[in-house]
């Protein structure tokens, strides 16, 4: 059993290169999408062949109108082939986020009554074949007034998430809120887990997407402004959710994508912004550093896990040989000691693979969280220019019809004259609205910024102390099984 | 005794000097060779040059038949595989486990990557990239010290074995202080090496097949078989093992440089978080890389080493075996020579060679044997303990410099 195990564990590191290359793909080209802006809107669909750098472009799951599956997930009542997947428990489940109530006291309201407790369990696997999709329980656990009971528990499955994200984002994204986004859609993992293998690679997949999802969940309901919007909490409290739309076509990053490419169109029409404000240069160029250096540590973190998790299963294949030689060994108190060894090597090798994890759930999965976290904050920025923009556009316009109604006043046409005014009117109050909404925005997002910030040094500082401390565990233990073994070999005579 | 080297070596334009740095005795494969006065050989200093390794070669003798007490002659790698032929090669030797040869020096890798480092030095950072030189430098160092204990273990073997050390091939390799004008094999001389080896896989086949009446030589076979093609696993998988292990070194490098990039730029309370991880990173790097390079010391040299004893035991034995079949068919031919009273005394003669020569080996093969058991046992038992000793020297290093580094972290937030 543990033999099948190991040789599963070497197509599992495979994988985890695959997908991590797909990752650091998807999440190298925010600017690849070629969609234009007007397709923000949630009612467009259909799959994107038209962006040449979409490596799934062909490949987003379409569903019909009549599938099994579009019908909603009853919490009671028979519902087709459920095959509950037994986690094998792959690692302790590693708590991220820090559930202690924030300390910190600040402008924000309501946040030391920030009491909620959210969890992702339970995947189950529903339907059989290339329709088949995971389920996953979502509980929520609170005192907050404004859910209606202190614990639910309701039945999602991935797009569900999409779904939400991506209301979100649509309404919250252009007023300068950093929205946090869902997971990435990974078709790779997702065939497999369809296709009914349950073996070590596609069961660490579903594990590593059910830990993501709950911590799309956490940081979604620690925006305050998040929290209370009528779309989470009916994603986290109706036991029948309507069925996404047009999730299959979206994912978190696709939408950042777009977003970030419409904000780059606005760039390219030469709008130069007269930055009055260091701030937001400061901050912008800031978040770029901080982007690029991100990404390295993240990519490098990545190749750590892959190379040990390889040195967990090549330590494990040479305990083998080392037992091997052990037996073959004529002197019986070296031919102990070999046999020592070998197992000593052995419990090494399960040391390797958890401090691989440990590497992998800690840190690896943080970092990648905040290069997506990042596209949405620079997502932000990019929206406050075409706020200034679509200000500036409206004093332009304004001036034009001055201009206008001048010139109508020498030409001497009443009934002309009077609609040129009443157009100024209307252009004075769009100027007036674009100023307020620039500010409005501006003044977001330096809050919005602000939480960020503190957040971040939070969720890191916390991290890598609970990472250090697991790599504490890995030399203790290591000094504990050298220990035992190093009378073993002065024993040899 | 200590030895110096120097290290220079060239690199297309540039001269990469490392300087000299001085070793420990070596002769970590074999315990107590160091200790006869009458004959003592190092190698007490080393020079790499682009293709070629110059080694000098250092004697001191009480012996009679040499012109000084104490001398020095320069070699290379192909006059130590000369000698071991020449040995091999010899009928009077047939009995003993000719040390094996030192495996030619191999500096490919490292030098490819001291060159692609050359050519990507503008792609990175001048820390970035006088890191990295360190590391390789390193690295070519740690080959070049293990190329020079290994031919050093060679010579100790055959100065401390008692008769292959009076070999007059061995003294001119030691005194004659011109060059041997010993090239390397042309590719016909190769290629006939190669056509032998088939030849005498094959014969050793037929010849391992004859049941052996002695039971101790019986047993040597079946064991020696077996160990031989276990140590070799055991080689190849240690060899793997310490590779990923350096991998994931390499990769804790990188992000404690990325870690140090961060904590420069952060705007917040981060930045000094980043750059005490960073430096814990540095250090902790630096040890794993000690782990991986004592593992490859200590582990994976000693089995590399006793994969080729392994080998030359089985040579001896093969040696003995071919001698058996030789023997029992000059008997055969005797008592054929004798039914048809015919050519007898050439008959005779040559059955008391074959059993003079057989017996000769037996006798000498039987205590080379049980000596390498005893070395084996030595040497395992020296480099199993030290190994231990040092993983868990650095496991504490690590432990210590870990908890220091938390400590402060904790207390700052």
């Amino acid at each position: 059993e543990t033999s099948k195990y190991r040789s599963l564990a070497g197509f599992s590191s495979v994988l985890f290169v695959v997908l991590s290359l797909v990752k650091v793909f998807l999440s190298q080209s925010p600017e690849a999408a070629c969609l234009s802006a007007e397709d923000i809107s949630p009612s467009s669909n259909g799959p994107r062949d038209d962006d040449p750098d979409d490596l799934f472009a062909e490949a987003t799951e379409e569903v019909s109108l009549d599938s099994p599956e579009r019908q909603p997930i009853l919490s009671d009542g028979p519902s087709p082939a459920i095959t509950p997947v037994t986690p094998v428990m792959i690692s302790p489940r590693v708590d991220v986020f820090d559930r202690s109530p924030d300390q910190d006291e600040d402008e924000e309201e309501n946040r030391d009554t920030f009491d909620i407790q959210i969890s992702v369990s339970d995947p189950e696997k529903v339907g059989d074949g290339m329709n088949a999709y995971m389920v996953y329980k979502v509980t929520t656990k609170t005192s907050l007034s404004i859910f209606s009971r202190d614990e639910v528990c309701v039945k999602r499955r991935f797009s569900d998430f999409l779904g939400l994200y991506s209301k979100l984002a649509s309404k919250y994204m252009h007023m300068g809120y950093i929205v946090p986004p869902a997971p990435e859609k990974s078709i790779v993992g997702m065939t497999k887990v369809k296709v009914g293998k349950e073996d070590l690679s596609s069961v660490e997949f579903v594990e590593k997407r059910r830990s993501a999802l709950e911590r799309y969940l956490l940081r979604t309901v620690k925006h305050p402004a998040l929290l209370k919007d009528p779309d989470v909490l009916q994603f986290l409290e109706s036991s029948e959710l309507p069925r996404a739309v047009s999730t299959q076509a979206l994912s978190g990053a696709g939408i950042l994508r777009m977003v970030n490419k419409a904000a780059d169109a606005v760039n390219k029409m030469t709008i130069k912004m007269n930055e009055s404000d260091a701030w937001f240069e400061e901050k912008q160029q800031q978040f770029e550093n901080l982007d690029v250096q991100l990404r390295k540590l993240h990519a490098s973190v990545e190749s750590l896990v892959c190379h040990r998790k390889e040195l967990s299963v090549n330590t494990a294949s040479f305990a083998k040989s080392a037992a091997m030689l052990g037996n073959s060994e004529d002197h019986t108190a070296l031919s102990r000691a070999l046999s020592q060894l070998a197992e000593v090597e052995e419990k090494i090798d399960q040391l390797h693979q958890d401090q691989s994890y440990a590497d992998f759930y800690l840190i690896s999965e943080l970092l990648g969280d905040y290069v997506r976290l990042i596209t949405a904050v620079k997502g932000v920025f990019d929206q406050r220019m075409k706020a200034w923009a679509k200000w500036q556009d409206a004093q332009v316009m304004l001036q034009r019809k001055r201009e206008a109604e001048a010139k109508l006043q020498y030409a001497n046409k009443p009934d002309k004259l009077q609609q040129a005014t009443d157009e100024i009117r209307e252009w004075e109050g769009k100027v007036q609205q674009g100023e307020r909404d620039f500010e409005q925005i501006s003044k977001n997002i330096r809050r919005e910024v602000g939480r960020f910030e503190k957040d971040r040094v939070k969720d890191f500082r916390v991290v890598i102390i609970k990472y250090l401390e697991s790599l504490v565990h890995t030399q203790q233990q290591l000094i504990k099984y050298w220990e035992a073994f190093l009378p073993e070999a002065k024993a040899i005579a | 005794m200590k030895q110096t080297f120097c290290v220079i070596f060239k690199k297309e334009s540039s001269i990469i000097a490392v300087d000299s740095i001085s070793c420990g005795p070596h002769c970590l494969m074999n315990v107590d060779l160091q200790t006869d006065a009458t004959l003592q050989v190092d190698i007490s200093d080393a020079l790499s040059e682009r293709d070629k390794v110059k080694f000098t070669v250092h004697t001191k003798s009480t012996l009679p038949n040499f012109k000084q007490n104490e001398f020095s002659v320069v070699r290379q790698h192909e006059e130590f595989i000369w000698l071991h032929d020449s040995f091999v090669e010899n009928e009077e030797y047939a009995g003993y486990i000719i040390p094996p040869a030192p495996p030619r020096p191999d500096f490919d890798a490292s030098r490819e990557k001291l060159q692609k480092l050359g050519e990507g030095e503008g792609s990175m950072t001048k820390e970035e990239f006088t890191k990295m030189k360190q590391e390789l430098e390193a690295e070519y160092l740690a080959i070049f010290k293990k190329t020079v204990a290994m031919h050093e273990v060679f010579l100790c073997r055959v100065a401390a074995h008692p008769v292959l050390r009076k070999d007059l091939n061995f003294h001119v390799f030691l005194e004659y202080n011109q060059d041997l004008s010993v090239r390397g094999k042309n590719k016909k001389e190769r290629l006939e090496d190669f056509f032998k080896n088939v030849v005498k896989s094959a014969d050793g086949v037929l010849v391992a097949g004859v049941k052996d009446v002695d039971d101790f030589f019986e047993h040597e076979k079946t064991f020696l078989l077996e160990y031989h093609n276990r140590v070799k696993e055991a080689s190849a998988k240690s060899d793997r093992k310490i590779r990923s292990h350096k991998n994931a070194a390499d990769d804790i490098n990188r992000i404690a440089s990325t870690l140090y990039t961060l904590g420069t730029q952060d705007s917040t309370d981060l930045c000094k978080f980043f750059l005490k991880v960073s430096e814990l990173f540095e250090k902790t790097r630096k040890i794993e890389a000690r782990v991986a390079a004592d593992e490859d010391l200590k582990l994976a040299d000693l089995l590399k080493y006793y994969l080729r004893e392994s080998q030359a035991a089985k040579d001896l034995l093969y040696r003995r075996g071919r001698a058996l079949v030789d023997y029992e068919n000059a008997n055969k031919a005797l008592d054929k020579a004798r039914a048809k009273n015919k050519d007898v005394l050439q008959a005779e003669t040559t059955q008391q060679v074959c059993c003079q020569k057989f017996e000769k080996i037996s006798e000498s093969a039987k205590q080379e044997l049980i000596d390498f058991k005893t070395r084996r046992v030595a040497a395992f038992r020296k480099n199993l303990v030290e190994l231990a000793e040092l993983e868990l020297k650095h496991a504490k290093g690590n432990l210590q410099l870990l908890q220091s580094c938390l400590g402060v972290l904790k207390g700052d937030t």
